[in-house]
């Protein structure tokens, strides 16, 4: 049975690269998806903890600001 | 209608909604390559070598889907006047762009068993080919313009000469003599593709959907979060 499924006929490097291949495009492209949503998000915290506390309350009186605020604290 | 679908009032959907989504992904991927890889019969003419089918074709279905609805969204982004479309197209390429190249390289293996060739110029695979450069130029355009007008005009124009593609693509196995079969599966008629391959086959186009949905929301928060960042630099 295990040899079945790692020799598969003598087909295994053509399927097991195949397979290979889009999961690690799978990895790749989640790694750098999150690593630019994360990026984005401390770029956020930071220039929302350097404003005043009059643009603060402005800027926290959107809903979107206030969810992304507790999106990070969650995180 | 379209206020229902406004970013900041969806922002609170999106953002909880990726953890969700990975989750259930691992899920459907793990029972799909269980089916694809141990679990499916092998090709009576090809083998095991059929089994890249779990992978290759997902991924062309999903490519060209993606590429179909970012072409929609551009052109109802200009018919609405609604820039939400044109944020949702833009998180929607990434993943097209990488299942098309997936597809690519997964054929490219595939023919090597099959039809003694790593690459062929055949009306599908160039087609494919054609597409992927579609996905490029689309991906650069919103890298490279920064006018924000400039940017929708120009890669919608790109979305709408790049869908002259997409039935070239689906009918080319039927229009010329290529080495590509023709579809084995018909929505309006009977699929020639028997029961315990098309199974996996659907457990892995669900997966690869499920991923490419979790990219796009990824995708998308990240989009939002950048123009609102851009909005505390102008308080």
């Amino acid at each position: 049975m295990i040899n079945e499924l790692l020799f598969m006929n003598g087909y295994e490097a053509y399927v097991l690269s195949a397979f290979g291949f889009t999961l690690l495009n799978f990895a790749g492209l989640y790694l750098v998806t999150k690593i630019q949503f994360v990026k984005e998000q401390n770029k956020f915290v930071a220039k929302f903890g350097s404003l005043n506390t009059e643009k603060a309350k402005s800027a926290k009186s959107q809903r979107i600001n206030k969810e992304i605020l507790a999106n990070v604290t969650n995180n | 209608m379209f206020k229902l679908f406004q970013p900041s009032k969806i922002f609170q959907i999106t953002s909880k909604a990726p953890k969700y989504i990975l989750f259930l992904f691992v899920i459907v991927l793990s029972a799909g390559l269980t089916e694809a890889l141990i679990l499916s019969p092998e090709d009576y003419k090809q083998s095991d070598a059929v089994r890249i089918m779990y992978v290759h074709v997902p991924a062309a279905w999903i490519s060209l889907g993606i590429f179909s609805s970012i072409t929609f969204l551009s052109i109802s982004g200009f018919v609405f006047k609604n820039k939400n479309f044109f944020l949702i197209s833009k998180s929607l390429a990434p993943s097209g762009f990488v299942f098309n190249i997936i597809a690519l390289v997964t054929g490219s293996i595939w023919g090597k068993p099959t039809w003694g060739t790593w690459w062929a110029w055949d009306a599908r695979i160039t087609s494919m080919l054609i597409l992927v450069l579609f996905y490029a130029m689309y991906l650069i355009s919103w890298k490279i313009y920064e006018n924000e007008e400039k940017v929708f005009k120009i890669s919608t124009i790109i979305t709408i000469l790049g869908i002259i593609n997409v039935p070239i693509i689906k009918y080319s196995v039927d229009w010329w003599n290529t080495l590509h079969q023709p579809a084995s599966i018909n929505i309006l008629s009977k699929s020639s593709i028997h029961s315990s391959m098309l199974f996996p086959l659907l457990i892995m186009t669900a997966a690869f959907a499920l991923f490419s949905l979790l990219i796009f929301l990824m995708k998308y928060n990240t989009e939002l979060i950048k123009i609102k960042n851009k909005g505390l630099d102008r308080l």
